[in-house]
């Protein structure tokens, strides 16, 4: 069974945002809510790195720990979904993720919160694949479909890689051989402990 | 109930349903290219029931292998369409009403008949687009020409118009000379007055291959730009001064004896005056000058040396100078120099800007050339006439009768003389009557898939649009030119379709010719551009001559009809192998191509390299393989070698100017030859090998003129160039500088070195219009304007930015026009990150935006992206656009501030160093 996994490389990310776009233009994600965001650091400075973050599916993923209603599940390939009929929009999934992945609808009054709205791995939800129903709520499930989430498809440098963990890290590693240097799989330690 | 993702949606006017569907209706797939830069990204749309539902990454495609940046991952978003013009529409009493089309042709074409007969043809000008296709670019070139005038233009101008003719004389052609793929086996990548990771994202999947390879990335820019992020040697230059930073890298290379000396002796002439300029350029005074110090001239030189072969990368931050045409020599002069000409790996990989501006550049949609780069001589109308099969004198008889220049000593008519550049245009309008070479000025301007924030001098800019007789605008978009002028009435907007809803081919950076499916019927009312020219040339009485041997269904002229017609008379440089059937032919077998090579591996073609890249010689039936390393001298012509052009004689000042001891593998001539005539091949005993057709064809003609493709066929038969094989030249005697040399800009800070290195002297006629130089140098608005100012582009955005400004999947990246300015400058007047500032220009220019502060410019410099438009000086314009087309974001046009300036040669404009104040606002 694959253990699907996204991994940044920060040598070859230049912020060009792909991933973004590519998610919006996948699930028609509406204005305001980024599933995935390129994050940079030292910018404009010698050090400039930029890596591309959304959920990143962890094992034992805090989002679903601190879950009061108990919306999260893991799928067999490990992809971390939540159902939005159960979801109550409390928020607090925001705070336990390391990676600052749930999203929240900002429509409503008094700042209610809507329905959590996160990166599926292109994964759909708990409805039937590819039902309207799925498509309606989460956006398209390309794995269902045979494909990879588009983000890491479409991205411009093959910085962002996504898939099967042991294809994406030979894949990583055959690169760093190349190139020599230090390996750099960021976020990894924090979200694949073991 | 869904909240997300599509509860916030509104349905679009364009398709009934955004989403992917999986239940009904089949799904087509569709092969098409981005739109929005000269890499030339494959692209696969998902078509159901007609409407654009998904985009899929085009894993075969060679050049991009399914990656796209910002802008080509959203390029759906062009099946919705929610901002687009959605008719043709005009403007009276300040109100935008809809009429049809047939109104519009009418008003339009009656009222241009009506300026033709009192001010003549060359009062109405054709800015034409780098966003047609190949077809629509010739097309429209031909229009212009049946119209009468070389009023007509495109962004090649003002992107690479300096390169184009730096380089084309320089070796003969004015074009990339290797691929971005070919980058894979650059030991050495050393880009200078570039930012691919932002202009031309997916370029940097080929130059970080190459780096990862253990190639070294040298960047050299007044910015530490995300390219500058991944470089392993970045150096930070004062902007306009590449002349000098270039020649104290090649000063270490001629102190240590770097230079390649075989190579320079068999290939290149005059390399001894260069070093008698590049003696001049000690690593104090380029220290001086440039501000570099000589341990990073002395390291980027030694890196060049010690990795072969090395490629140059360059864009606007070296083409958009005053001296433009002289820093793009001196960068071929740095490859002559190293012998990194002709390899793989090596070569000057000039990044075109917009997807097609190649193309457009190639079908002369230009003021100084017909198509094919053949000029506007009598030979070069006569040979177009041949190839249109329409009488030479009708056309001339198109033209104004009288004339206004002098050639020679004699008078010369307005169809051989060059016509006024879009970066002037404005010139055109505002300039008095006396002074433009021409009978009249300017009365009527065709705006046609150009934004007019992407030129310089907005306040004039304005005052132009204001004061003609007839403002026309052909675009999917309104564009800024639809708000930025204050007319109340006579404006019209006619919707033009992208190119995602017809078909036809591209010609992306590297002369691949790549072919499009057309993904979608047009969109609303609009037309692809091929048919309003179309119906303009009816409305004018010579639709018949346009398309007299291309099918015309329904207003439509069949485009393969049109790549046919190119295929028969663009023989100077190399499109005429690249018929239809041969180009869809690629487009099936995508998969079949090497990733780095670009060759096809077995399957049906077999040999070919992806795209045909030209110059593709002779006719189809010779199966070309097209040309994707230029001089490269391992491999014969037939396979895509070929030697330096010999374009500019073979002899000056008792020195040859022939290749000496250097051929294409195969040749039978051992040595350098002139190009190719009928006469030529008498000599050489080759005549006989022509069929009698082609002699009869070829009597009298050369490689370029002779339709039959006889003399090409034979000369490449017997492994020769058809355009001769010669030096490359390192000095262009016909040009204002001969040796490259430094001035400084115009409105430059550095008072100091103007004596030394002044500009040029103000001219009386230089594309029918006075042009300035020293008499604005003179003054001196350092005092008062203390910064340099310096533009460039944003990964979300192109051009003008009205279609990606439109894409809310873009737009909503990028909300705010600003300013880099560095935290001392800011600190020194006060400004704050992210708080609103005025940015004046010295020449009454001043715009609104947000201040950036970051170290990423240094101190004394400041740098605004060129993309935003929508506000006009502190005002928002949003009400000014017809009704739902405002774009999502607008903001600022720092063209506003920008100031006078034009290349020499080209009249390119100068948008990359010019003088500023930042205030709080």
């Amino acid at each position: 069974m694959a253990r699907m996994k996204f991994l940044c490389d920060a040598e070859r990310c230049i912020e060009c945002n792909a991933c973004v776009t590519a998610c919006k233009n996948e699930h028609e994600v509406p204005w305001g809510i980024n599933r995935r965001r390129v994050v940079t650091i030292d910018d404009g400075i010698p050090g400039e790195k930029s890596i591309s973050v959304a959920c990143m599916h962890c094992t034992d993923a805090p989002c679903q720990a601190v879950c009061p209603v108990d919306c999260f599940y893991t799928t067999d390939d490990g992809v971390v979904l939540h159902d939005k009929d159960i979801c109550i929009g409390c928020g607090y999934c925001f705070y336990a993720c390391p990676f600052g992945a749930p999203q929240y609808p900002q429509e409503g009054a008094f700042g209610a919160r809507g329905k959590m709205d996160k990166c599926t791995f292109c994964a759909g939800g708990p409805e039937p694949d590819n039902s309207q129903a799925e498509l309606d709520k989460y956006g398209r499930n390309r794995l269902a479909e045979g494909k990879l989430p588009l983000c890491a498809e479409m991205c411009s440098t093959k910085a962002l890689l996504a898939g099967d963990g042991d294809i994406v890290a030979d894949l990583f590693r055959s690169r760093v051989v190349r190139r020599g240097g230090r390996p750099d799989t960021w976020g990894w330690n924090t979200a694949y402990k073991d | 109930m869904s909240l997300l993702p599509t509860a916030m949606i509104n349905k679009a006017d364009a398709a009934q349903r955004r989403q992917h569907s999986y239940d009904e209706g089949e799904i087509t797939k569709k092969r098409s290219v981005c739109t929005h830069c000269s890499v030339g990204c494959g692209v696969v749309a998902e078509v159901q029931n007609g409407v654009w539902i998904g985009q899929e990454p085009s894993f075969d495609h060679p050049f991009n292998l399914g990656s796209h940046c910002a802008k080509g991952a959203s390029v759906r978003e062009h099946g919705h369409g929610d901002k687009r013009l959605k008719y043709p529409m005009k403007k009276v009493a300040g109100e935008w009403q809809r009429i049809s089309w047939d109104q519009a042709i009418d008003e339009i074409g009656d009222q241009m008949l009506a300026i033709r007969e009192s001010a003549g043809p060359d009062s109405v000008y054709w800015l034409g687009s780098a966003k047609f296709n190949n077809e629509q670019a010739y097309l429209f070139r031909k229009f212009a020409a049946f119209w009468g005038s070389n009023n007509v233009d495109h962004q090649a101008r003002i992107c690479h118009s300096t390169t184009v003719a730096g380089v084309a004389n320089t070796w003969g052609f004015g074009a990339m000379t290797n691929s971005y793929n070919d980058i894979h086996n650059s030991k050495c990548i050393f880009i200078i007055g570039a930012n691919p990771a932002e202009a031309h994202p997916v370029s940097l999947q080929h130059i970080l291959r190459g780096k990862e390879r253990g190639g070294k990335v040298i960047v050299v820019d007044p910015r530490f730009s995300r390219t500058a992020a991944h470089a392993d040697h970045y150096i930070r230059i004062r902007p306009g001064a590449d002349i000098p930073f270039v020649w104290g890298m090649i000063w270490h290379m001629f102190q240590n004896g770097w230079e390649d000396e075989q190579f320079i002796n068999q290939r290149v002439y005059g390399m001894d005056e260069i070093r008698a300029e590049v003696a001049k350029w000690t690593p104090d005074e380029v220290e001086r000058v440039t501000g570099v110090k000589e341990a990073d001239v002395f390291q980027a030189a030694k890196t060049m040396y010690e990795h072969k072969p090395g490629t140059v990368v360059w864009c606007m931050g070296i083409t958009q100078h005053t001296v433009g045409n002289s820093n793009t020599r001196a960068l071929c002069i740095l490859q002559l120099v190293l012998g990194n000409m002709g390899v793989s790996g090596g070569g000057t990989n000039i990044f075109r800007g917009h997807d097609n501006v190649q193309g457009a550049t190639d079908f002369g949609v230009t003021s100084n050339s017909l198509p094919g780069y053949y000029g506007l001589s009598q030979d070069a109308w006569e040979h177009w006439a041949r190839v249109w099969d329409v009488d030479y004198n009708w056309i001339a008889s198109q033209f104004d009768q009288a004339s206004y220049e002098e050639l020679n000593g004699s008078p010369v008519s307005p169809m051989f003389t060059n016509g006024i550049t879009v970066s002037r245009w404005i010139d055109g309008v505002l300039e008095d009557p006396e002074n433009i070479t021409q009978k009249d000025i300017l009365r009527a301007m065709v705006l046609w898939g150009h934004a007019p924030n992407s030129q310089t001098r907005g306040p004039e800019m304005k005052a132009a649009m204001e004061k003609l007789d007839l403002l026309v605008i052909v675009d999917p978009f309104p564009t800024v030119s639809a708000v930025m002028n204050d007319r109340q009435d006579n404006v019209y907007l006619l919707p033009a379709a992208t190119q995602f809803e017809t078909y036809g081919s591209l010609t992306s950076s590297n002369r691949s010719v790549q072919w499009r499916e057309q993904i979608m019927a047009p969109l609303f009312e609009s037309l692809p551009d091929h048919n309003i020219i179309y119906r303009f040339a009816e409305k004018f009485g010579f639709a018949d001559q346009l398309c007299k041997h291309i099918a015309v269904n329904d207003g439509e002229p069949l485009i393969e009809d049109i790549t046919r017609e190119y295929n028969r008379g663009m023989w100077a440089c190399g499109y005429t192998g690249q018929t239809p059937e041969r180009l869809k032919l690629q487009l099936a077998n995508l998969h079949t191509f090497n990733k780095t090579t670009l060759k096809a591996e077995g399957g049906p073609c077999d040999g070919e390299f992806y795209g045909l890249p030209w110059p593709c010689w002779g006719t189809a039936e010779m199966k070309h393989p097209g040309t994707h390393i230029l001089y490269d001298t391992s491999i014969p012509v037939a396979e895509g070698g070929s030697p330096f052009r010999a374009r500019f004689g073979v002899e000056r000042e008792g020195q040859n100017l022939l290749a000496e001891g250097s051929w294409t593998a195969g040749s039978e001539i051992e040595d350098g030859y002139p190009e190719f005539t009928s006469d030529m091949l008498k000599e050489l005993g080759w005549w006989n090998d022509l069929t009698a057709e082609e002699k009869a064809e070829a009597e009298g003609k050369n490689w370029k003129t002779d339709l039959s493709g006889g003399i090409q066929r034979v000369a490449i038969k017997h492994g020769c160039a058809p355009y001769g094989n010669a030096k490359a030249r390192a000095i262009v005697w016909q040009f204002p500088d001969p040796v490259p040399i430094h001035r400084e800009p115009l409105y430059t800070p550095r008072r100091d070195l103007v004596a030394e290195y002044p500009t040029y002297e103000d001219r009386r006629n230089f594309y029918r219009l006075p042009t300035r130089y020293g008499s604005i140098q003179a003054q001196d608005f350092s005092q008062e304007f203390p910064l340099i100012m310096t533009s460039g582009r944003l990964v979300e955005y192109e051009g003008g930015g009205e279609e990606t400004r439109s894409n809310p999947w873009l737009a909503e990246l990028q909300q705010d026009m600003f300013i880099e300015i560095n935290p001392a400058d800011a600190n020194n007047a006060g400004i704050r990150d992210g708080r609103q500032v005025w940015v004046e220009g010295p020449e009454g220019g001043a715009v609104k935006v947000m201040a950036m502060v970051t170290p990423r410019v240094e101190r004394g410099v400041v740098f605004m992206p060129f993309h935003f438009g929508g506000h006009y000086q502190g005002e928002d314009l949003k009400d000014k656009y017809p009704e739902g087309t405002a774009p999502y974001v607008r903001g600022e046009s720092c063209n506003v501030v920008f100031t006078y300036g034009y290349d020499s040669v080209t009249a390119m404009q100068e948008t990359k160093v010019s003088l500023c104040r930042v205030r709080p606002a």
